[in-house]
């Protein structure tokens, strides 16, 4: 018996349905080399930054005031007021964000006025640091007369993030199963005790890691503190006393970064590139923390 | 426990039973105190409204409403003084505008890539640096402008006689940069959010893969799309730094990207520098500006959470 010989069916389109098919594999190289600008651009800047500033970068620049001499100028008191201001306002900001977020999502009743203060939050968040800066000229600098101060400063941090850690603090709370909190209810816990030792430590490793991206944000806010004033020549270490360090002038490493890059002269420009190092160092380490902790805690219920 | 057992109504329990109305009395003031956080947020809002208005209204009454909106010149800080508006407004749309030619192609093409081509692990890669890009403060994207972008690329490729020192195109080139993430991963959530029978379906008719991303993921997914663009154009208009310190500060009415400009933002820092004193009509200028800059923020940003509202109805 004969077995009829099967020709072999070619599966390679032809015409028009392989130009369509070519068009689709260029793409995807055309699509994959646009989406990589945004990364090399990273890197790019990165690198110039390092070549331009890397060579700044020793004891003197971080114990240095700063000096109209750019080679004797340093970091000292921007620093200073940076870890000032950023502890103030995380002191500040933390609670409140946190207590808005447990309110809203475990006790508010469900009515509009909880969808009025969702949507304010929302909104809040989009407000322009600028426009921070001078409610904190207008209310807390002039009216309340706080000068512009370290006080007035965090002030000012803590409510341009008081939104932003809100809506993170929220999502982390919502992760949190139903059943965790009907569990603790069932035996007679209070509603309380329940968010306090049950929800509160689930969503901790998601509040947190809001918390610190909102930190690194107000690290290097810079416009809503020179909207208060904070522009000034600061030659002095701040009190380790808060009462009389609160009321103090200040500068930040932002704004000492941005009062370098408006000089014309060369040898700022590369004071203000070590400053950005450091900066981004610190910012990228903050950023990286918040990314380890959520991997780590990340609890799949 | 048996003390504590309800049936038998020892007196630990009829104790702890006592003791309950002093717990209620606690939790109600913890959820006081917890509202009144809440509270906080509606008074920041409140604040900014209040502030903004009173400053704005006292502004009004040194310079008419004709003057601020038909005039065309912003010259607040030397003689003859004229207070017109549109050329802060036109410097802000001009960074607005080359900004977003450069950061929706680019955003959207990322978007389609990570959501439609991208494998898992190069997206496990790519994400995270797209998001670093969000995380770098404004201020050194303000240095990268003036600096690199400027002074080493700009001036030396087209000349220094057609690119000034202060120009629209560096900040435009930076705050392009800086909503990249924004318009990208918010695209991309929208993308990935699109029921995969669609994407099946076209697929079942014979598309290639551009196709199903151009013709039937992206159409489905338009308004998160809409929605990254109209986040990104807030925050384009909200910025100070960029524009203040690669822009210029020459309020000027053109769309010229080479052209020295000043935005509202810009304007505010400019006097915020100053330290304008209370009760001047600079001091006063910078909350007009402010309340425009205020409506126009507040204006986007609701157009996209309505936008996102309705999209989030349509497939859950």
């Amino acid at each position: 018996m004969q077995v009829e010989q099967i020709e072999p069916i070619d599966l390679q389109a032809t015409g028009a349905v392989a130009r369509r098919q070519a068009f689709s594999r260029v793409a995807r190289y055309f699509l994959l080399a646009v989406s990589l600008l945004g990364v090399a651009i990273l890197f790019v800047l990165a690198y110039i930054t390092i070549v331009e500033g890397v060579g700044r970068i020793n004891l003197d620049f971080l114990t240095n005031y700063p000096s109209r001499f750019a080679g004797q100028a340093g970091l000292r008191s921007s620093a200073l007021g940076t870890i000032w201001v950023l502890g103030t306002t995380i002191a500040l900001a933390i609670p409140v964000a946190v207590g808005t977020a447990i309110w809203i999502e475990e006790f508010a009743p469900k009515n509009a006025l909880l969808t009025f203060v969702k949507l304010n939050i929302a909104n809040l968040a989009g407000v322009p640091s600028i426009i921070y800066g001078i409610l904190g000229l207008a209310m807390f600098v002039r009216f309340a007369e706080l000068g512009p101060s370290i006080i007035a400063g965090a002030l000012t941090l803590a409510l341009m993030i008081i939104p932003m850690t809100v809506i993170a603090s929220q999502e982390a709370i919502k992760q949190v199963p139903p059943s965790l909190r009907e569990g603790s209810l069932a035996v007679g816990a209070t509603h309380w005790q329940t968010v306090w030792y049950h929800v509160l430590p689930s969503a901790l490793p998601g509040i947190i890691t809001g918390v610190i991206l909102s930190i690194s944000r107000a690290a290097g806010e810079t416009a809503a503190l020179i909207m208060i004033g904070a522009f000034s020549f600061i030659a002095f270490d701040h009190s380790l006393n808060p009462a009389e360090a609160l009321r103090d002038d200040f500068t930040t490493i932002p704004i000492q970064i941005y009062n370098w890059t408006i000089r014309p002269q060369e040898a700022f420009r590369q004071n203000a590139a070590a400053a950005i190092i450091l900066l981004m160092i610190a910012v990228f380490a903050l950023n990286l923390t918040a990314a380890v902790i959520r991997e780590r805690f990340r609890k799949a219920y | 426990m048996a003390v504590l057992d309800p049936e038998q109504g020892g007196p630990a329990f009829r104790e702890s039973l006592r003791k309950r109305p002093l717990s209620r009395w606690n939790e109600t003031i913890i959820k006081a105190a917890l509202a009144a956080c809440a509270f906080v947020t509606l008074a920041t809002t409140a604040l900014i409204i209040f502030v903004l208005f009173r400053e704005t209204i006292s502004f009004f009454r040194e310079v008419s409403f004709a003057d601020f909106f038909l005039d065309t010149e912003w010259q607040p800080l030397q003689e003859p003084v004229s207070f017109g508006i549109w050329e802060l407004v036109a410097g802000t749309l001009n960074v607005v505008l080359w900004s977003l030619l450069i950061a929706i192609p680019v955003g959207l093409a990322t978007a389609i890539y990570l959501s439609e081509y991208a494998s898992p692990r190069i997206r496990r890669i790519l994400k995270p640096i797209l998001e670093a890009l969000a995380g770098v403060p404004t201020v050194v994207f303000a240095f990268f402008a003036l600096t690199f972008i400027t002074q080493d690329m700009l001036q030396p490729g087209l000349g220094k006689g057609t690119v000034p020192i202060f120009n629209s195109l560096s900040a435009s080139i930076m705050l392009a940069v800086m909503i990249l993430p924004t318009i990208a991963s918010l695209s991309e959530d929208a993308m990935s959010n699109v029921p995969r029978d669609l994407r099946e379906a076209a697929y079942g008719l014979g598309s290639t893969r551009i196709e199903v991303a151009l013709r039937v993921v992206v159409p489905a997914a338009l308004s998160g799309i809409v929605a990254s663009i109209l986040l990104g154009i807030a925050r384009v208009i909200g910025e100070t730094m960029i524009v203040a310190i690669a822009a210029g500060s020459t309020p000027n009415l053109t769309l010229d990207p080479l052209a020295s400009i000043q935005t509202m933002t810009g304007y505010m820092l400019q006097v915020g520098l100053g330290d304008a004193a209370r009760g001047t009509v600079d001091y006063r200028s910078l909350f007009a500006v402010g309340t425009m800059l205020f409506l126009m923020t507040l204006l986007f940003n609701i157009a996209a959470q309505i936008i996102i509202g309705r999209y989030r109805e349509q497939y859950e």
